[in-house]
């Protein structure tokens, strides 16, 4: 009854608008189906196959605007959700739908939506379909600029947890907890007019959030009502750009944190300097206990409140991508520093054509934990956990790496990619495993891509990485062929040379067709089990092997 | 089955409209400064505009880019077309943009949008997704993924826009 009301109200707007305004409406959107078949293959893990052999997931977006209105809808259908995505998404329909309003200043939005506070410490609601992460509220939405150069936020809803079908019936289900918050940002040189043109540019923000959440707990007094603020300023002064933020939550046992009463902070900094052909970039960021979500029960990426971005280079090529750093919301201090420079064209390193060098460090450690007093352990259930000293970095190395990439063009027809990482991952910590050995690792590679005409292009990739540990050595070859604008032809492999107990191949050839914007895309291949992460947030991948079809459209 | 006879009178009511052009929707990202703008202030005097979704871990992205920066300056001579680039970069890698944008030396117009309302309201799947925008602000022809070579298709585009030639796609 409730879908039919809402789309009746849908419907109404959009023809009442569509008649008033003679025909200036818009309508668009997009569409996006993954279809996989499972074989199972015992060489790389893939020992049970999905009793459907074939699974599916599918979204359609559809929009419509007419001046200050749009209104919207996503359907979704995942039949069964594909592996590695969670299975209670398994319902058919339409449980994204919203309508706003926008108009000057004023924006009202009501029903599905998402949305981001400052760096999203205490507030990030967004989707992301490749993790596995759909967290939008189910609400009202506010934004307001009563004067240039200040906007005003509020928001006020539910969390989605899941589409499911439940008995038959798909419903969106929302998580237990109440989201209620608010943010505003005020641009200082906007604000005062003899500022307004001055090199020095500076942004204030603040934010606060809370969830409610029924205390049910029979052994504890748990806090119904979670508030957390935070606080953060962006100075850009010509080439240079800091930006600090500072976020506090109050305590707030959950089953992340094993239901301790401690509360939580984290703090994030930044600097930048760039000038034409030099880019250089600091980071420092420090978490304690800052876990933050509408369910204080619910795990993996489920009601997610918060997003921690990861401090450490976001690796694209595989092998670089094979140990993932994730954001350890229970504490972590790690620093990052980037540095880019481009060599001019003519000159001795820069050659012909100029060259870029890029150099990237990041680490990650522990937080210092002490325990409160003798009779109590870190941590413990029930307690207030244990304190720690904001300046002191933990003794224990969660993570490093340093990455060098040579982006070199040697004549019209050739470019070379050479990379170079050096990594040092802590197994246990980040797989919240025990008894695991730490990997370290070197990884090679060199992306070569050769233009044989202005249409066809050959691109090769051949990759290594060297280490002792988990599963040994690995290398990798890549071949693609690209016919502008419509073709690609791409076919791997992938070995796992190091393993003492099997040495695998992985195998995947694909062919994809391009039109406008849709993209079909044909492969067959075998899958390695992994981990695959994007901002701060990972999703397992379990191994498969099988086709899989892929389709995206936008209109 | 209600609920299906509204969805197709949507689309029905959609379809009509398909043959009209489509403006930028508002929305708000921010420049390099980190100022919140509207996307509905993004403009080039009447002329052509490439709007560019990428992110700076996004390697055809950041080819695509960099083979339309070495003729750049002859495009815009011919055509005064202006690229803009919004990057869907999160928190993680947000404040990367602008040292990374300098360091390759592009001289594009630059936006963030961190939690992807953007992108979102493009209907954008997946990055690299080039829309091309006439003297109004319409789209009139766009294109997801890159391979090598596409910007040829995209420049001859862009002259025909700029000679205020329709476009088919």
């Amino acid at each position: 009854m409730k879908h039919n009301f809402i789309f009746t109200i849908i419907f109404f707007v959009v023809t009442g608008t569509y008649a008033q305004t003679e025909n200036q409406g818009q309508f668009h959107g997009n569409f996006q189906t993954d279809i996989q078949t499972y074989y199972k293959d015992t060489t790389i893990g893939a020992n049970t196959v999905p009793a459907e052999k074939m699974l599916m997931n599918s979204y359609a977006n559809f929009n419509y605007t007419n001046g200050p209105i749009s209104a919207g809808v996503r359907f979704e259908a995942c039949l069964n959700p594909l592996e590695g995505f969670s299975k209670n998404n398994n319902g058919v329909g339409f449980p994204h739908k919203y309508i706003t309003y926008n108009k000057d200043d004023i924006e009202i939005t009501a029903g599905s939506f998402y949305e981001q506070f400052g760096s999203g410490l205490i507030l990030r609601s967004y989707e992301d379909k490749t993790v596995d992460i759909d967290n939008s509220l189910e609400g009202f939405s506010m934004k307001f600029s009563p004067v240039k150069g200040v906007l005003l936020k509020g928001v006020y809803g539910k969390q989605r947890s899941y589409f499911s079908d439940v008995n038959g019936n798909s419903q969106l289900i929302t998580g237990p907890g109440i989201v209620r918050g608010f943010d505003g940002e005020i641009n200082v040189n906007d604000i005062f007019p003899k500022l307004e043109n001055k090199r020095t540019q500076v942004i204030l923000g603040g934010s606060f959030v809370s969830k409610f959440q029924e205390d049910q707990n029979p052994s504890f007094v748990l806090p119904q009502n979670v508030g957390a603020w935070a606080g953060r300023i962006n100075i850009n002064s010509g080439k240079v750009n800091f930006s600090a933020e500072y976020a506090n939550k109050m305590n707030d046992p959950t089953a992340d944190n094993n239901y301790i009463y401690k509360n939580g902070e984290a703090l994030l900094l930044n600097i930048s300097y760039s000038k034409k052909g030099l880019g250089a970039y600091l980071s420092a960021k420090r978490v304690d206990n800052m876990s933050f979500r509408s369910n204080r029960d619910a795990t993996l990426n489920n009601l997610l409140l918060n997003v921690l971005p990861d401090i450490t280079k976001e690796q694209t090529y595989t092998l670089n991508a094979m140990y993932p750093y994730a954001t350890q919301p229970n504490g972590e201090v790690g620093f990052q520093a980037d540095v880019s420079y481009k060599f001019k064209k003519e000159s001795p390193v820069g050659g012909k054509y100029g060259t870029n060098i890029s150099l990237n460090f990041s680490r990650v450690n522990s937080i210092d934990k002490q325990a409160i007093n003798d009779t109590t352990a870190i941590g413990q259930k029930g307690t207030l956990g244990y304190s720690s000293d904001f300046f002191k970095i933990g003794n224990e190395l969660y993570y490093q790496d340093i990455n060098l990439e040579i982006n070199k063009k040697l004549s019209e027809k050739l470019v070379v990619v050479l990379t170079y990482m050096d990594l040092f991952y802590n197994f246990n910590i980040i797989r919240g495993m025990t008894g695991h050995e730490n990997v370290k690792a070197n990884i090679g590679l060199a992306d070569i891509t050769y233009h044989i005409n202005s249409k066809n292009t050959i691109r090769t990739e051949w990759q290594a990485l060297f280490t002792k540990q988990d599963q040994g050595s690995w290398a990798m070859g890549l071949a693609e062929y690209s016919i502008s604008p419509h073709w690609f032809f791409d076919a791997y492999d992938l070995y796992n040379y190091g393993n003492q107990d099997q040495k695998v191949h992985y195998f995947t050839a694909a062919t994809v067709y391009v039109r406008g914007t849709n993209r079909f895309q044909l492969s067959y291949g075998k899958q390695r089990a992994g981990i695959l992460c994007v901002g701060g947030v990972c999703r397992q991948v379990p191994a498969s092997n099988g086709f899989a079809i892929s389709v995206t459209s936008s209109f | 089955m209600r609920k299906y006879f509204i969805i197709t009178v949507m689309v029905l009511f959609g379809f009509e409209c398909f043959a009209q052009q489509k403006g930028i929707p508002m929305v708000e990202v921010k420049n390099l400064d980190n100022k919140t703008v509207k996307t509905t202030d993004i403009s080039n005097n009447g002329k052509p505009i490439i709007l560019d979704f990428w992110a700076t871990w996004c390697k055809p992205c950041v080819k695509e880019l960099t083979a339309i920066s070495e003729n750049y300056e002859t495009w815009q001579k011919e055509t005064g077309v202006k690229l803009v680039a919004v990057s869907i970069d999160d928190a993680r890698t947000m404040s990367k943009v602008a040292p990374f944008v300098n360091g390759k030396g592009w001289e594009y117009e630059f936006y963030l949008d961190p939690n992807s309302d953007f992108k979102r309201a493009m209907n954008v799947v997946n990055v690299p997704h080039t829309f091309l925008l006439d003297g109004k602000g319409n789209v009139v022809w766009q294109h997801t993924t890159y391979a090598d070579g596409d910007e040829n298709e995209l420049f001859e585009m862009v002259k025909k826009v700029a000679k205020g030639e329709e476009i088919k796609q």
